[in-house]
């Protein structure tokens, strides 16, 4: 077992000293054992510490090394370096401000996640112990409550990019349906006003990037298409 | 200055299923003009002619035609929507595409009907 070159193109930008963004060539050895792309990132760290990059769990749960890796968004931590062309190209999130090297503001996606009001309403008594389900009916939640906002989706989604402050993005339609979904929750009807919109649903058009890209493997093309079914059973 | 968004335009339904709808109407109609293409072999003047002259296919042409219009009123405006930000500009565009289609549609209705 010997160790292993990796070689890295790097978007660099330092709002405080750089003018504007530049690629850096740096390479990193790692260990057998380090297989996965934040592993190298965390050398990389070493190396030089004024990369910047935002990382916690290191295993897919957190979402919050979400970043764009040889033009794909995915996560480092649960990315295999193995499977990726070198020189490794990273860059932020497209479409995002960014803050500093590979991190972005991600205020308007979650401006966009908030509108859609992501929690249960329901506004009769509550019962002793909880509101209950029928498995049938949390069956419907599966592949929706999985997400974990790392925004890989709504940042490839080209309709996002160019609206962002009107379309509220796959991400934020796959939690919205999760809670239309919701047998426990009360308002349906105000959700499904919410998105009446040409911008805020409607943008979508079924491009489906945020099903390629998805770490967690969820469908939110697939959620989209039931909201608007849902629509048409409300006006037929 | 705070930027207030002001949304929820509470349509957005009617159009996407409009776009849906007028797709498989051009659908039927691409279909059943290759249809007589392929079938009617040597598709001459004359051919085209009796073709036209029948008032279902006429009908069946207009319909069409109305639906292309309707349904490419949805999709050039969604562009409109999506690169065109100052609000001035966007709607000149958006009646401009009214204009154009409408125009179109009634050039071609006469057309139609008019062999």
């Amino acid at each position: 077992m010997t160790t292993q070159t990796v070689k890295f193109s790097i978007y660099r930008y330092d709002p405080d000293k750089d003018k504007k963004p530049y690629m850096q060539d740096i390479s990193v050895e790692v260990e057998p054992g380090e297989r996965k792309l934040l592993d190298a990132l965390v050398k990389l760290k070493v190396k030089d510490d004024t990369l910047s990059f935002r990382r916690s769990c290191r295993e897919g749960v957190c979402g919050s090394d979400a970043m764009n890796i040889n033009g794909k968004n995915g996560l480092a931590c649960i990315t295999d370096i193995d499977t990726l062309k070198q020189p490794i190209e990273l860059r932020p999130l497209p479409g995002m401000p960014v803050v500093r090297d590979l991190i972005v503001d991600m205020t308007q996606f979650f401006k966009q996640y908030h509108s859609i009001k992501p929690y249960v309403v329901n506004d009769t008594p509550p019962p002793e112990k909880e509101r209950l389900q029928s498995p049938e009916d949390r069956k419907e939640l599966d592949g929706l409550y999985e997400c974990i906002l790392c925004a890989c989706c709504s940042t490839s989604c080209p309709s996002f990019w160019w609206n962002p402050d009107k379309f509220v993005g796959p991400a934020g339609l796959l939690a919205a349906y999760r809670f239309i979904a919701d047998t426990r929750d009360t308002t349906i009807n105000e959700r499904l006003d919410n998105l009446e919109d040409p911008y805020r649903l409607f943008r979508c058009h079924t491009i489906m990037n945020c099903v390629d890209v998805c770490p967690k493997e969820l469908n939110p093309t697939k959620a989209i298409g039931k909201i608007k079914e849902l629509m048409i059973k409300r006006v037929a | 200055m705070v930027n207030r968004h002001v949304i929820g335009a509470h349509y957005g339904l009617r159009d996407w299923l409009l776009q849906r709808i007028t797709a498989v109407v051009m659908l039927a109609y691409t279909i059943g003009l290759i249809f007589f293409l392929v079938m009617v072999s040597g598709a001459s003047f004359q051919g085209w002619k009796a073709l036209m002259g029948m008032t279902w296919v006429r009908v069946f042409t207009s319909v069409s035609i109305i639906a292309l219009a309707l349904h490419a009123w949805v999709g050039v405006r969604d562009i409109w929507m999506d690169y065109v930000k100052p609000l001035g500009l966007r709607l000149t565009l958006h009646v401009l595409t009214i204009l154009w289609l409408v125009a179109s549609l009634v050039y071609a209705v006469k057309v139609v009907w008019g062999v």
